[in-house]
């Protein structure tokens, strides 16, 4: 056991778990923060995609141990009290998502996907870009959509800040 | 229509909770005292099981039970029952061998599960796992379809003679006999419909809680259907009896037929529940949905299709063997048989059609429906004909499909199925302009200039949705009815509430059940609440499979929305002193026609429940039910194109165009109706191109991860360029046909159709993979 202590959501935890805790468990089962999903055994699906120091990770494939002191953003931590991140937005407007499973690792993918490209994104690369997270339900059409909605939306969003 | 009303592509109302992370799957609840399940699955496709030894496991920290097979037996729990009789062609039931929730004595599939251990914790359950030693002598094993019928093959069940369930047909074989005999063209072809794992992204998972003093259970479920879950589970499995058996399906992350079915793990959790008298939670884990959801088609096939000097078909002949896998799960047997075969006549008028259908059990996973079940085989069977019929009589595919269809309705077919209503001439024509088919041979040459090879292909297909009316199901066997219900509840403040049996689990009832009320009430979507997935708060309902939902669940809410309209107007009438059959309802108001008294539904609901100056007689509230049972089956069709390039140095296929022409009917929402194409044919290109589950000759599944298993990602399908073309169903009040099962049923032959076009032959089975492809062009290596 040890005691591990991060930053989520900008928020200061700290959790007493066992060494071989990934940090998809810490957020899941010890924060409560069941927004991320596990859909897989091996590291493929994405479902569990959060931002640990700013970079899209597979909360699947980090130990605890590895983010201590580090700084995670989660799906729940990304709205502005009940304004949504202009990727939320895009993903409910274009019918991005339907049983909502592979959700919260897309949006958190995207903005990442988009935050390393700027605005300067196309259908290709963003395909290509979403590689790591699989959906069963939209054929990726929507999710395409929304990605590259979004990508206008957040570039609106960061030259009026 | 209304701003939110029937036809609006309006915003789903329940994605704020999914894109906020604020969804609640089963995985995501915790109850007090809660328990862990793990299992410890057999590592033999086919063995005895000697012994169980959990003495180190039960020493070990956290564990609180270790329970067997045989515990379950001795507990009279049931064994797994599969809800469809069928009957051989010499009128023999189906020969079936027990399903045991866990294996008592034999295991028959890898991942079968002999015992939980049940600890404190996930992690604790897991290690014990790994300290209980279990004995197996190992069997011999047949991995396939092949295997399991040659002569002296390893036998799964006793009461299964040469691991053959079934030997069944359907038509006239004399007649078909006759169509051969006076044909001018015969066309055969072999095919193989290959495995498919469903992989919703989200796992099966389950949580039982026992209530010692009520003798009550609580199972929280990934559920398709929750009361039929709890119906089999009280009648057939002993649990409990219904009333004492609480089932919620909260949401659940993807379905495709996969979680329909009624699994060991949730009958295990609720029997352990009160054996160790804690609450017990079971999360599978991706490689236990790849051993143990329910995985779909596998059919071997041989089909020649008879035609006439004029390119008129004449007659059909199919013969399809069938993997059951090792035990019949719960819907299995209706999958290649009435789902299949009765949709052999496609789009088109086949005068004879004779189908004879063999199902076999192999030491594989079960063998259930999954996206289209059925008709996607029946579809590429027939679509992958007549594309292969077009090249030997060398004519135009799109005309040889437009002299042979069925252009007169309703049709009967020589297969069971009435077609209600059609236009196959319209979507095919919207497809054909949408891919610009002139200009493909233009497109052709220059991609040949460029070293690739250009292909075009077609798909025609049909399906038989909306599944379906009772009488005609349990006249074919099956042991329940396919009806759905609904309440209307009209609260005292107007506000209305929907309980309907349906289940959604990514189609979007909540945002479409509600326009169907926004559209008849004028109220806003957000005063319409869509209640489901619960079997305390819902009335029985049949749950969502089969594109049945807006078909037939829609119905039900339509049927229950017009008793609570002709009551509603007549307390309007009362109140307004007005006959009631001047009473109309516009954009939430109840009006006198002419004139302009009116009354706000509010105001007429708090009237229903204060019941101070209703109507004499009347009684107080405003609720009504109703059960819709559909007439007939709906008959949603169109035609998909694709065109592809090949890359002969690769054997990569690459999407130019994909186009899809659906009729479904009336389209509620279609925003979302687009949606369930995409996925649809996403699913259906996935089978073609990259999907494949395969066992080794030992019965091991070679592909039971996403590292083996290819699943259809980002970069591997197009965008989609989608039609719509309308006939309106006659068979139910919304004029609809469903949706959500098109794009799986249609998309395979095409590309595949696509892919021998380009390569100029017929030699590819799925998935046409870059190697297999480059193989086709090049020759067996
Ligand atoms: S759960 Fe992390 S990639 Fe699948
Ligand atoms: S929305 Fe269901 S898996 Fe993507």
């Amino acid at each position: 056991m040890s005691t591990v202590k991060l930053t989520v959501n900008g928020r200061s935890v700290s959790a007493e778990v066992e060494d071989r805790t990934l940090l998809v468990h810490l957020l899941r089962d010890h924060l409560n923060l069941t927004g991320t999903h596990v859909g897989c055994d091996t590291s493929q699906c994405g479902a569990c995609v959060v931002h640990v120091d700013g970079r899209a990770v597979k909360s699947c494939t980090m130990l605890v141990g590895q983010v201590n002191g580090a700084n995670v953003t989660t799906i729940e931590g990304i709205a502005k009290g009940d304004e949504l991140h202009p990727m939320q937005a895009a993903f409910r407007d274009n019918h991005g998502l339907q049983c909502g499973y592979c959700t919260p690792g897309m949006i958190m993918s995207a903005i990442d996907i988009v935050n390393r490209h700027g605005g300067e994104l196309d259908e290709a690369t963003v395909r290509q870009e979403l590689e790591g997270n699989i959906c069963r339900c939209t054929g990726y059409h929507n999710i395409v959509k929304s990605v590259l909605d979004a990508a206008g939306r957040m570039k609106v969003s960061a030259a009026a800040e | 229509m209304g701003v939110e009303g029937i036809g609006a592509s309006v915003v789903r109302k329940e994605d704020k909770r999914f894109i906020t992370g604020k969804g609640r799957y089963v995985d995501d609840i915790k109850l007090q005292g809660m328990t862990h399940a793990h299992f410890i699955r057999s590592p033999h496709a086919h063995a005895k099981v000697k012994g169980i030894d959990s003495s180190a496991a039960l020493k070990m920290p956290g564990v609180v039970a270790v329970l067997t097979g045989q515990q379950i037996v001795d507990d009279k729990v049931g064994n797994l029952i599969c809800g469809w009789a069928i009957h051989s062609k010499d009128g023999t039931p189906m020969k079936m061998g027990a399903w045991p929730a866990m294996a008592p004595e034999t295991v028959r599939f890898v991942g079968q599960a002999v015992a939980v251990v049940i600890a404190e914790t996930k992690n604790q359950a897991k290690d014990a796992a790994e300290a209980v030693v279990v004995d197996y002598e190992e069997l011999p094993a047949v991995g396939n379809i092949r295997a399991a019928i040659a002569p002296g093959a390893p036998q799964l069940h006793p009461e299964a003679p040469g691991n053959i369930v079934y030997d069944w047909e359907i038509g006239d074989k004399g007649a078909v006999n006759d169509a051969f005999g006076k044909a001018a063209n015969v066309v055969k072809l072999e095919l193989t419909n290959n495995r498919l794992v469903p992989n919703a992204m989200e796992p099966r998972a389950a949580i039982a809680e026992y209530n010692e003093a009520e003798e009550h259970f609580t199972l929280y479920t990934t559920s398709q259907n929750p009361h039929v879950a709890r119906l089999v589970l009280s009648a057939f499995y002993n649990i409990a009896p219904e009333h004492k058996l609480r089932v919620i399906a909260p949401d659940v992350g993807g379905g495709f037929g996969s979680k329909i079915f009624i699994y060991p793990e949730e009958m295990v959790a609720l029997w352990a529940s009160k054996k160790v008298n804690r609450p017990v939670k079971w999360t599978g884990e991706r490689t236990e949905a790849f051993l143990t959801d329910a995985h779909g088609r596998d059919h071997v096939t041989t089909a020649e299709m008879a035609f006439d000097k004029d390119n008129k078909i004449l007659g059909l002949r199919v013969s399809t063997h069938a993997n059951f896998g090792a035990y019949m799960s719960l819907f299995s047997s209706s999958v290649p048989t009435y789902l299949y075969a009765t949709l052999l006549s496609g789009q088109y008028n086949i005068p004879a059609i004779y189908a004879e259908v063999m199902g076999v059990y192999t030491n594989t996973t079960p063998v259930d429906a999954y996206r289209g079940a059925g008709r996607p085989e029946a579809s590429y069977v027939i679509e992958r004909l007549m594309e292969t019929s077009a090249r030997q009589l060398k004519v135009d595919p799109a005309e040889l499909r437009r002299k042979n269809f069925v252009t007169q309705f309703p049709h009967q077919t020589p297969v069971i199925m009435a077609y209600d209503i059609g236009d196959f001439n319209a979507s095919l024509d919207a497809a054909l302009k949408s891919i610009d088919y002139a200009g493909f041979p233009a497109r052709q040459a220059k991609a040949k200039s460029e070293g690739k090879l250009r292909g075009i292909g077609f798909s025609c297909y049909i399906e038989a949705c909306g599944i379906a009316p009772s009488k005609a199901v349990g006249s074919l066997g099956a042991g329940v009815g396919l009806w759905e219900s609904a309440e209307v509840r009209v609260n005292p403040v107007g506000t209305i509430e929907i309980l309907t049996g349906s289940h959604s689990h990514g189609q979007g009832h909540e945002t479409t059940f509600a326009q169907l009320i926004s559209e008849r009430l004028g109220v806003p979507i957000s005063q319409v609440q869509i209640v489901h997935g619960d079997t305390d708060k819902v009335q029985f309902g049949m749950g969502t499979y089969g594109s049945r939902s807006l078909a037939v669940g829609g119905s039900a809410i339509i049927k229950a929305m017009e008793k609570v309209e002709a009551k509603a107007k007549k307390i309007a009438a009362h109140a307004l002193e007005a006959s009631e059959n001047d009473i109309v309802i516009e954009n939430g108001e109840f009006k006198v026609t002419g004139t302009d008294k009116s009354i706000a539904l509010p105001m007429v609901a708090l009237a229903a429940y204060t019941a101070h100056n209703l109507p004499d007689g009347m009684e107080p509230g405003l609720k009504e039910s109703a059960f819709y049972d559909p007439s007939n089956f709906t008959f949603p069709a169109g035609t998909y194109i694709c065109e592809i390039e090949v890359d002969p140095g690769t054997g990569k296929t690459s999407f130019v165009n994909f186009v899809a022409a659906d009729d479904f009917g009336r389209l509620i929402n279609p925003m979302i109706v687009e949606g369930q194409v995409h996925g649809g044919l996403t699913q259906g290109i996935g089978q073609a191109l990259l999907e494949g589950a395969v066992y080794d000759q030992s019965g091991q599944l070679v592909t039971a991860s996403f590292m083996d298993y290819a699943m259809p990602r980002a970069d591997d399908v197009p965008s989609y360029k989608l039609q719509h073309t309308t006939t309106l169903c006659p068979g139910n009040p919304l004029g609809v046909k469903g949706c959500g099962e098109a794009g799986a049923i249609g998309a395979s032959a095409a590309v595949i159709n696509a892919i021998t076009n380009a390569i100029g032959h017929n030699k590819l089975e799925m998935p046409a993979t870059p190697d297999r492809v480059w193989h086709a062009i090049h020759g067996q290596a």
